[in-house]
């Protein structure tokens, strides 16, 4: 299985929010890397989940279903899934994909946090 | 910000889907001023699928590039799949005419995102599934793996119905049938091996509505209406 060459690390918004920073391609490999990643930032009492998408190189179709498998666990969770740091180009894609209806998108991270 | 390297591989945002030209033996109405459905948009249980078989002597990209010129010619008899003229490019609708179950179904699929290594599409209102499939391959130890990739739900009651009683199986058999057809194609004797995983238990009750645009029963009445029957 090849290699997923992305990156993430999480750190606290707020007392309730904690945010995922991705760095790197958002394809299928992804996966595993996003779910560990999820699973620490939805510990506790976090109410709010933000992906920063500030250092995203790249995204295929299957990095958007690994979105699409996080979300359905932060439903599962009670837990809001936010995005930021989108270029035009991939909120485009949340758009065409309708992912947009379920993941708040803002401009910036302290919009997101703010929500 | 630089131009994003994967910009010319995704399909260009739509509103409703716009059929141009129908070939013969086909049917645009199911999908002509459609939306896109995403797996969150449907309304059975969501289930990620994948279906793999290994491949010889064939680089990952040689293998996509068979399967998008010939795609329809590695689908069970029973579907047809007209691809679009202009190839399996971004923003591109393919048709299909088939079966789901006893009943005859016209839909499509419109390809959301191509590069030399996958391409994907994305389902219309109306077809039995809201979600998108991927076809790819990658290099795995020593060989390629030709893959089926769907993360989807049924898109209302009556295909949830349909689905648990036979369309969960049906689907496994057609892209398993498909992937062997590839590999056989490609000159290679390996057997395709799938696992599914439930992604999703609940139903979304919110979309039960999407019975409107049922692409099987619209296209029924519409046999009815012309005094064509059923079936």
């Amino acid at each position: 299985m090849p290699e997923a060459k992305v990156e993430m690390s999480v750190r606290d918004g707020g007392p309730t929010v904690r945010i995922i920073d991705i760095r790197g391609e958002v394809t299928a490999f992804a996966e595993p890397v996003l779910a560990e990643a999820f699973t620490r930032a939805s510990a506790g009492d976090t109410r709010v989940v933000v992906l920063n998408f500030a250092g995203m190189e790249y995204m295929n179709s299957g990095g958007i279903g690994v979105l699409v498998t996080t979300l359905i666990r932060a439903n599962r969770n009670n837990q809001q899934m936010r995005a930021c740091g989108l270029s035009e180009h991939y909120r485009q894609i949340l758009t065409l994909t309708r992912l947009d209806e379920a993941i708040h998108v803002f401009d910036d991270e302290a919009g997101a946090v703010a929500g | 910000m630089s131009e994003p390297k994967d910009r010319e591989n995704w399909a260009k945002p739509v509103d409703r889907l716009e059929v141009k030209s129908v070939p013969e033996g086909a049917k645009g109405q199911t999908v002509h001023g459609r939306r896109l459905t995403g797996p969150l948009q449907g309304f059975g249980q969501m289930w990620q699928k994948t279906y793999r078989v290994r491949i010889d002597g064939k680089n990952p990209e040689e293998v996509i590039a068979v399967w998008k010129t010939s795609y329809g010619r590695f689908w069970p008899k029973t579907n047809r799949f007209y691809a679009p003229i202009a190839g399996i490019k971004p923003g591109e609708i393919g048709l299909i005419t088939g079966k789901s179950g006893p009943t005859k179904l016209s839909t499509g699929v419109m390809v959301l995102y191509a590069d030399d290594r996958s391409f994907t599409y994305i389902t219309p209102e109306g077809h039995p599934f809201a979600g998108w499939i991927t076809f790819s391959a990658h290099d795995e130890d020593d060989h390629t793996v030709a893959q089926v990739s769907a993360l989807i739900r049924a898109n209302d009651p009556i295909y949830e119905a349909g689905f648990m009683v036979y369309g969960n199986r049906a689907e496994d058999r057609m892209w398993l049938h498909t992937l062997r057809e590839l590999a056989r194609h490609l000159g290679s004797k390996q057997e395709p091996t799938f696992e599914r995983v439930k992604v999703d238990r609940k139903r979304e009750w919110k979309n039960f509505k999407n019975i409107r645009r049922n692409a099987m029963l619209t296209g029924m009445f519409r046999r009815k209406s012309k005094g064509g029957g059923a079936g």
